[in-house]
């Protein structure tokens, strides 16, 4: 390093790229963040949007009302795709969730002051995730009224769920991660509700956000207690979201099937979750900070990071992706090798090599400088890499399947209307709650701006 | 009848944290200690000089984390040997590592509901009334001014020589707190 460039983390460094715009107090954080939520008029924009993914949502519901009808033939599914789109969208799902509980608890524990304005909205798309992938392996069950049975309650039969199975684990590691995730949030919003309830103009919000403040008055024994509780939280949520898509993981790595069974898949599947979280949370962030003016809150800054969390990540999973090819050409086991093969020249292989374009070579242009502060290249590129890391899911599920050890157990998958209306139905829910979200609750949290507020007037 | 409303204690506001964090630390020096501060934010430095210590949050949490991780795997042991066994291929019935995936989600699950739950119930939480919520001014305790009670159950309390203390520490304003 020259002597003339400042040390990374110098105050200049910092003043350059500040996680928070200057000039701001307290009370200005407060008024700004919760204007958006009380005083400021709904704009036309956000009924378009809203009604637009209103729209898609409700094609999700005429979907699932026509598979609860009909049955899980109107899918596309067959033998041997048993799977198909529910767990390809299922997993895709729960991975775009990891990055709010990453960015919510570990860069917490690991004191990322950037994290403060980004951490709320990403905590919501993480539940709004959960959702939206709880739904397809519920719906994918054929009888879903009977879902229940994977829980363990005390039947006439006297029988148990199987605890050896990875699907039965899978239960447990998504259903613990949405109830941890929910209660991580809400307890963050706690604070936040007070402000509203004290700020709010008519009787009814001030009745609602006092209901769900549960009478929070900012009392010192309170917050005390409120800090060993977060912190706490942060790290149990810590190991938990390496968990989730650990377990998911195994509901692949544990199968024998040619392309499933590897050691690899725990970490380069947690790799590629936060790849794919950071790149929804980009996709949320850039339109959002736009459309209510927060560029002093999500600053250049935070973009900048985030594209640096997914140009790293991106590496990992571009790592497992090499790994996996190389431990089929090491092993010589001959229906690795063929699966190979076939996502190289076989039916789907344009799937794989839109994958490797998505979700490989395209974020290597984060190493740049420019493009990391581009804002649109870089509200694009979270698209690509979305859509890569479906691919991903699909070579995957898709491939394997119809490529097993006996040629006369192979077969071909073509997903069906039904199976794209669900899909796109349920990213419309998504983009529907987000819209709610944005509308009624404060997407920034209130009370850590204020103390980034007073941690960053006692640095200057 | 005219109801007559009881003396709760004396409220002063200040509009930054090192007002506070100086006020509390004078009202424990003047041997107050029925206080409270109330603060938009956890501000640093404010629980050491109200002078509280450890709090329960962390023991509550320990013991849901044991009761998941033991009754998970408990229940998982009992379920696979006891209550119905199933010899497959005389594989072992305690197949104790295909346990511990369930036993893992089940103390993060069983801590992080007795971290939350735990630290409402210490705090006596949902309280949908407080008598400071009767101050006016009270509202801004949500959004940039900082409190500090000192309550009329504390031994030294006497009304007009508290909110001249009170006085005397530079707050933006004094008020008195009543109970209804």
């Amino acid at each position: 390093m020259s002597a003339s460039e400042p040390p990374i983390n110098s105050p200049e460094i910092r003043r350059l790229t500040p996680v928070l715009g200057p000039g701001y107090t307290f009370g200005s954080v407060t008024d700004k963040i919760s204007s958006i939520v009380l005083t400021r008029r709904t704009s036309f924009g956000w009924y378009v949007g809203f009604l637009i993914s209103f729209g898609f949502s409700a094609l999700m519901t005429i979907a699932i009302g026509w598979l609860f009808t009909k049955g899980v033939g109107i899918w596309g599914i067959n033998i041997p795709v048993g799977w198909g789109f529910a767990i390809v969208n299922f997993v895709w799902w729960i991975g775009i969730g990891h990055a709010g509980t990453l960015i919510s608890a570990i860069l917490f524990l690991l004191n990322q002051k950037w994290r403060t304005s980004i951490n709320r909205f990403a905590e919501a798309m993480t539940l709004f995730a959960v959702a939206c992938a709880g739904i397809f392996p519920l719906i994918h069950t054929g009888r879903p009224w009977m879902a229940y049975y994977m829980f363990p309650y005390p039947s006439t039969m006297g029988l148990w769920p199987q605890f050896r199975s990875p699907l039965i684990w899978d239960v447990f590691a998504v259903s613990t991660y949405g109830t941890v995730s929910l209660l991580f949030w809400f307890v963050g919003l706690i604070p936040d509700l007070a402000t509203l309830r004290d700020r709010a103009l008519t009787k009814p919000k001030q009745i609602i956000y006092g209901m769900l403040a549960l009478g929070w008055r900012g009392s010192v024994r309170h917050w005390h207690r409120y800090q060993s509780a977060y912190l706490l939280l942060a790290g149990l949520a810590t190991p938990l979201v390496l968990s989730v898509h650990t377990v998911v993981s195994f509901d692949f790595a544990v199968a024998i099937v040619p392309g499933w069974h590897t050691t690899i898949f725990p970490p380069y599947f947690v790799a590629g979750a936060i790849y794919s979280g950071f790149a929804m949370v980009l996709s949320i962030a850039i339109p959002l900070r736009k459309a209510y003016g927060l560029e002093d809150f999500i600053t250049m800054r935070h973009l900048d990071n985030m594209a640096k969390v997914m140009l790293a990540t991106g590496l990992i999973v571009a790592y497992g992706y090499f790994f996996e090819f190389f431990l089929s050409v090491y092993s010589g086991n001959k229906f690795d090798l063929y699966l190979i093969q076939q996502r190289i020249h076989g039916p789907y292989s344009h799937f794989y090599y839109a994958l490797i374009l998505c979700n490989i070579l395209t974020p290597q242009l984060l190493w740049f400088y420019k493009i990391r502060h581009n804002v649109l290249v870089l509200f694009l590129m979270s698209l690509v890499i979305n859509t890569g890391m479906w691919l991903e899911r699909f070579v995957i599920v898709v491939i394997s399947l119809t490529r097993d050890f006996t040629p006369s157990a192979w077969g071909r998958y073509q997903p069906t209307f039904w199976d794209w209306a669900t899909f796109t139905g349920t990213i419309g829910l998504f983009v529907m709650l987000l819209f709610l979200f944005v509308r009624v609750l404060p997407a920034i949290s209130i009370a850590e701006m204020r103390e980034l507020v007073a941690e960053t007037s006692e640095a200057d | 009848m005219e109801r007559r409303s009881h003396l709760y204690g004396v409220l002063a506001e200040f509009s930054t944290p090192e007002g506070l964090i100086h006020a509390v630390e004078r009202a424990r020096a003047e041997g107050y200690r029925r206080m409270d501060a109330y603060t938009p934010f956890p501000v640093e430095g404010l629980a050491r000089a109200m002078g509280l210590k450890r709090n329960m949050v962390p023991f509550v949490t320990l013991l849901g984390g044991l009761a998941g991780g033991l009754g998970g795997f408990g229940f998982q042991y009992w379920a696979a040997a006891i209550s119905y066994p199933q010899n497959i291929g005389g594989r072992p019935l305690n197949s104790w590592p295909a346990f511990i995936p369930v036993t893992f989600e089940l103390t993060v699950l069983g801590a992080a509901l007795c971290a939350v739950f735990g630290m409402l119930a210490l705090n006596r939480l949902p309280q949908p009334h407080h008598p400071v919520f009767n101050v006016g001014r009270f509202v801004h305790a949500s959004s940039d001014r900082f409190y500090l009670c000192i309550e009329a159950r504390d031994p030294k309390f006497h009304i007009a020589e508290t909110a001249k203390f009170l006085q005397g520490l530079d707050p933006h304003h004094v008020s008195e707190v009543t109970d209804d």
